[in-house]
């Protein structure tokens, strides 16, 4: 895949890292404003998608790539059940038991595990999407050698 | 309703069950299909009608793309038979009479459970049930999380949360599946 013109190619440097920046905030916020990790996740796999297209599939080895994000896609998918189970170990003899100290409503750090859950399932969707991506990427690069 | 139910849940367990021991994939899929079936009616009956005009819509999907399958790669026989019947008229216009009364036996088997089911819904502009009201009013407090949103798909649906990302890492395992033309080195 080629990549695009100058512009493109500058403007994506330029406004790449506020959308990972912002992606990252709405994950991190999703327990105080709207959003949380499936929509901070779509920003997060944007940023990497934005770049492979504006700069073409030479500008990452889109393998490796590839096999990461579904390490970290996997990863992820686990912690998230981890700190389901966690509070079941704990006492709380629930699934998805709340566990840790929910804090005054408002401030960033409060409302318990709410915010980890929004950390892992925001680094799922990020990376499941950006596996998604890049498996097509590397499909359309095979077919048409 | 409660035995309604019940009886509606007994047929599902059978059938689930006969599936797994069937000896033939077709009848298999079929039983299967009671399940989802019966299924849609279970969630007419518990007030949920977007569900089950879903459920209705991916069971027959389904059902129709697996027996094609099957059909296409299991049963050679069936397909021969229909080639031989088709000189004498009679054999297909019993087959066609029977499908459409099939369908409309089923139409109206499920035209029944609708009505029954809009019956039993609150009347048009009051929006909040019962659950919502208590989601509502003391879901900030109960999980301390400012956006009512979050902490009702985090704490409360924590099992809606936790299958659709299982459902996003099933799709992405799907599509690795499908696309991969050479293996790993």
């Amino acid at each position: 895949m080629q990549g695009m013109s100058p512009i493109v190619k500058k403007v994506a440097q330029l406004v790449m890292g506020f959308i990972f920046v912002y992606g990252i905030y709405i994950i991190t916020h999703g327990h105080l404003t709207p959003g949380g990790g499936f929509a901070g996740g779509a920003f997060l796999s944007g940023t990497f998608i934005l770049l492979v297209l504006s700069f073409g599939s030479n500008v990452l080895n889109l393998r490796r790539e590839e096999e990461e994000a579904s390490e970290i896609e996997g990863l992820a998918i686990f912690t998230f059940l981890l700190l389901a189970v966690i509070g079941f170990l704990l006492g709380m003899r629930v699934f998805f038991g709340n566990f840790l100290p929910k804090g005054r409503i408002g401030e960033l750090i409060s409302a318990g595990v709410i915010p980890l859950y929004n950390i892992a399932v925001g680094v799922e969707v990020g990376a499941a999407l950006l596996t998604i991506f890049l498996a097509l990427v590397i499909y359309k690069e095979e077919i048409s050698k | 309703m409660e035995l309604t139910l019940s009886v509606l849940l007994l047929f599902m367990i059978i059938g689930a069950i006969y599936a797994l021991f069937a000896e033939d994939l077709l009848s298999a899929l079929i039983s299967c299909g009671i399940v989802g079936y019966g299924l849609v009616i279970c969630f007419l009956l518990l007030k949920a009608p977007d569900l089950a005009i879903v459920q209705i819509v991916v069971e027959t999907l389904t059902l129709i793309i697996m027996v094609a399958v099957v059909l296409d790669s299991t049963r050679h026989d069936l397909r021969e038979k229909v080639v031989i019947h088709e000189k004498g008229n009679s054999y297909i216009n019993a087959k066609y009479v029977f499908n459409v009364l099939t369908v409309l036996v089923l139409a109206l088997f499920f035209l029944f459970f609708f009505n029954q089911a809009i019956y039993k819904l609150e009347a048009f502009g009051e929006h909040t049930t019962r659950m919502a009201t208590a989601y509502i009013e003391q879901g900030a407090e109960k999980t301390g999380s400012a956006n009512l949103v979050t902490g009702i798909i985090f704490d409360f649906r924590g099992y809606d949360t936790l299958g659709e990302a299982t459902i996003l890492f099933t799709a992405v395992v799907g599509v690795l599946t499908i696309l991969r033309l050479k293996g790993h080195k």
